[in-house]
């Protein structure tokens, strides 16, 4: 019965994983595939620890591989938002169907700063005009 | 039981086999960098199905190890890519 569980778990979190390898290697830039990844790939780890941690059924392994699942989950979506944001100012072109990029003329380009809308006047002052600023400088097809 | 174990290996290596080919092709670095932080991910994964395989749980260790190292991996390329010099892709 437990082998049962431990397989289906194992085979849901290689099924997760390959999802996340194939959406990074199919989907259109860099934005939606840092999107495959991350998340699947979490999810992925998440069952294999559920896997290892119903195997050997020790409080140990247990404690280890719930250590594992909160770090990744905690690390991920960091990691993914930092990379992601130095993607975003070295001017990696986004897709070319892509709706709305609510950061154009939001982010400063000197300062890496990001209009909130919440600015005082003041500091309205400092903040380059809207439409002026371009980080990115090709919008590839 | 082995059979499973195999299957999980060889999706898990199929898996990691896709994202290289996009750490080989990515046409600009962050997308490298993406690609490289998911193989940590599928390596974690695979530990995994190594400890169930040889039935020894040390390798979950190692497993953290490789978490904790590709995270910081990750946070130091993101670093270097918005406030480094000049780089060739």
């Amino acid at each position: 019965m437990t082998e049962i569980i431990i397989s289906i778990f194992m085979l849901t979190s290689a099924g997760f994983v390959l999802l996340a390898a194939v959406g990074i290697l199919r989907l259109p830039d860099l934005y939606t595939r840092m999107h495959a990844s991350t998340k699947a790939g979490a999810l992925g780890i998440m069952l294999m620890m559920v896997a290892v941690s119903a195997h050997f059924m020790s409080l140990t392994v247990l404690a280890k591989a719930i250590a594992i699942i909160l770090f990744i989950f905690m690390t991920a979506p960091v990691a993914a938002h930092a990379i992601g944001r130095a993607g975003y100012f070295v001017g990696v072109p986004v897709w070319a169907k892509t709706v709305k990029d609510e950061l154009y003329d939001n982010y400063d380009p000197d300062s890496h700063r990001l209009r909130s809308g919440l600015e005082t006047k003041e500091e309205l002052k400092n903040l380059p005009q809207k439409g002026k600023p371009r980080i990115r400088l090709n919008t590839k097809k | 039981m082995e059979i499973v174990i195999t299957i999980t290996y060889a999706i898990l290596l199929l898996a990691l086999f896709l994202t290289f080919i996009r750490l080989l092709i990515g046409p600009t670095l962050p997308d490298r960098v993406v690609a490289l932080e998911l193989i940590p991910s599928i390596l974690v994964s695979l530990i995994g199905v190594y400890a169930i395989n040889h039935n020894t749980s040390s390798f979950i260790d190692v497993s953290i190890v490789v978490a904790l190292i590709a995270f910081l991996a990750a946070i130091g390329f993101a670093r270097f890519l918005e406030r480094g010099g000049p780089r060739d892709d």
